[in-house]
């Protein structure tokens, strides 16, 4: 039988690794795929090649595909999300002068504590009439959100305490170098990128702000779905056998060198790998620091895709652009994550499939057994750093709790 | 109309420029440089911004697009379902383009397929020049494989030609890739590698 041909769109970032391994193990295959992919520099390019048909699925930002999907800057265009690529996997970086503000040489920093630090630090710099800049990948990013999420908290108003400006990945480190910026939240490699450099230094990893927080999707065309639903069920198999795979230590040394390949990443397999392992290198010199869910991925269902979580995205999209709550927009970002493909795709899989669409975000504080169709699903801890819970049902409520701006 | 054309290959941004100055009365602008960029369009306030598809700054340009208050906004070129052909066309080109809103679709159209017209010609251009480059390399190490045979087998320059010839053909390989495996021998045997 002849394969069927997918061309799937990505950013080179680690993130992206699930269909590219997908199709280097032959996950793709077994499941009767052959993915070609198409290289970008930008999410705008890999969302107008996706809009437009050029490829048939893409990498992209979770925040993004609903942006998209509500029209956000360009005409609406339904999107659907069958599967999410990972969880986390982002740092803030910040330049060594910075950081000597924030944390003690080497050492990870507690969320509340940089905070107040770097509430401190911007106070002292305004009163010589400078201000911290941040850069982040993309206003419709995880990054972004998070990034802001956790400032507001520790009482930083963004855009009015500090610049937040858009850095695309492979500039962030030259943004750092150059005072450009003075700190950076970005994906892997390129923190690790501007440690190496020595013009940064990692001071958080987004997993602390929120520890099972959403980060890359795979996302498609609602309308290619609907036409294609055999295919894209497929498509999830593979990307779940591919996340089986990766999560064994056995094959991070193989997986390393595959996705650093020129056609891939393109870039330094040691770096991927310190990415895939959560190992991290704080800072040049360092040892490397064990950060436990840095970049997770398979476990507790990680890669399903919860409409409560396409539902917080929603609400940080209202929060940072000035939006009215609208229900019907709510109803439309939650329906461009699709747990039903999800579940149908793996019916039967020997894995724990949840028995519900939505959950409580940040709820979990131990190890809980959550209620399943197929399979006993434990989850883990998914605290926001301030412990505040979403109910995707009170979203108006919720952001009338946030710190306003 | 305004144009700003964001290009980081400047022969590129020539071509487009000079397509321009033959479909109306427009102001054209190139921006080659990334830094800077915000300031210059600022300066330049343009009506209609053409960037390659490739380019990375776009996400950036995009944001300052959409949170600018110096500018008019343009916006993604892609306004109405019925253009999809149009981008389409665009997006095989690698051209994207961004629109002050209001503007009428009449009047951009003939922008946009030019631009679509020249960033093909482009890389057509670009594969000729490779071809001929190889083409050119190719010649060379001929002669190269020419030159060990006349001095090694005594052969004049027609018979180490019709040599090379027909022993690419007897072997089904092309004569580039017999000189090429000529000349490795060559400096294996003498010690050039």
């Amino acid at each position: 039988m002849s394969l069927k041909q997918l061309n799937i769109g990505f950013l080179p970032l680690v993130d992206a690794a699930l269909p590219i391994l997908a199709q280097e193990h032959g996950f793709a295959e077994q499941q009767g795929l052959h993915l070609n992919f198409t290289r970008d520099v930008s999410w705008a390019a890999v969302l107008d090649r996706l809009q437009y048909g050029h490829t048939d699925m893409a990498h992209m930002l979770a925040p993004l595909a609903i942006a998209a999907s509500l029209g956000r800057r360009r005409p609406a265009r339904q999107l659907a999300v069958p599967f999410i690529l990972g969880l986390n996997g982002n740092a803030i970086t910040v330049s060594p002068a910075l950081a000597e503000r924030l944390v003690e040489y080497g050492q990870l920093g507690d969320p509340t504590i940089v905070g107040a630090r770097l509430k401190e630090e911007i106070a002292r710099r305004a009163s010589m009439g400078k201000r911290v800049r941040f850069g982040v990948v993309h206003r419709y990013s995880s990054h972004n959100f998070k990034l802001r999420y956790w400032l507001a908290q520790c009482g930083i108003a963004p855009d009015i305490d500090v610049d937040i400006a858009t850095v695309p990945p492979p500039f962030a480190g030259d943004a750092l170098a150059n005072g450009e910026v003075d700190g950076i939240c970005v994906g892997e490699p390129w923190n690790s990128v501007a440690v190496e450099r020595g013009v940064g230094q990692i001071v958080l990893v987004t997993a602390q702000i929120w520890r099972r927080g959403v980060e890359k999707v795979l996302a498609m065309p609602a309308a290619w779905l609907d036409d294609n639903r055999d295919v894209a069920e497929r498509m999830v198999r593979a990307l779940h056998l591919a996340a089986q795979h990766f999560v064994d230590p056995e094959n991070w040394d193989a997986n390393a060198e595959i996705l650093a390949r020129s056609e891939y990443l393109d870039g330094s397999p040691h770096l991927i790998h310190r990415a895939i392992s959560d190992q991290v290198l704080l800072v040049s010199g360092a040892k490397l620091t064990d950060i436990p869910d840095f970049m997770f991925q398979y476990r507790e269902a990680a890669n399903f895709p919860w409409v409560s979580q396409a539902a917080w995205l929603y609400s940080q999209m209202l929060r940072w652009d000035h939006l009215d709550y609208s229900a019907a927009d709510q109803t439309r970002a939650e329906r461009v994550f699709r747990p039903d493909v999800y579940r149908t795709a793996l019916k039967g899989y020997d894995t724990p499939i949840p028995g519900a669409n939505a959950k409580l975000e940040g709820s979990v504080s131990g190890v809980l057994a959550a209620g399943s169709t197929q399979g006993r699903l434990m989850m883990g801890a998914d605290p926001f750093f301030d412990h505040r819970i979403f109910d995707p049902t009170q979203v108006e409520q919720y952001l009338s709790e946030l710190p306003q701006p | 109309m305004r144009i700003a054309v964001i290009d980081e290959s400047p022969v590129r941004a020539a071509i487009i420029e000079d397509g321009l100055a033959q479909v109306g009365e427009h102001d054209v602008f190139v921006i080659s440089e990334r830094t800077g960029m915000a300031r210059a369009i600022e300066t330049i306030d343009p009506d209609v911004v053409l960037v390659d598809l490739g380019n990375p700054s776009r996400d950036v340009l995009e944001e300052y697009f959409s949170v600018s208050r110096a500018v008019s906004r343009p916006i993604a070129m892609f306004v109405e379902r019925s253009d999809d052909e149009t981008i389409g066309a665009a997006i095989d080109a690698g051209v994207s383009a961004y629109i002050v809103d209001g503007l009428s679709q009449r009047r951009i159209k003939p922008i946009l397929d030019l631009a679509v017209r020249r960033f093909k010609a482009f890389s057509r251009l670009q594969t000729e020049l490779q071809e001929a480059r190889d083409a050119l390399s190719e010649r060379n190490i001929i002669d190269k494989a020419k030159k060990i045979l006349i001095r090694k087998r005594g052969l004049d320059e027609a018979d180490a030609h019709k040599l090379l010839r027909d022993h690419a053909m007897n072997s089904n390989r092309r004569m580039a890739e017999v000189a090429e495996a000529i000349v490795t021998a060559e400096q294996m045997l003498e010690g050039g590698l």
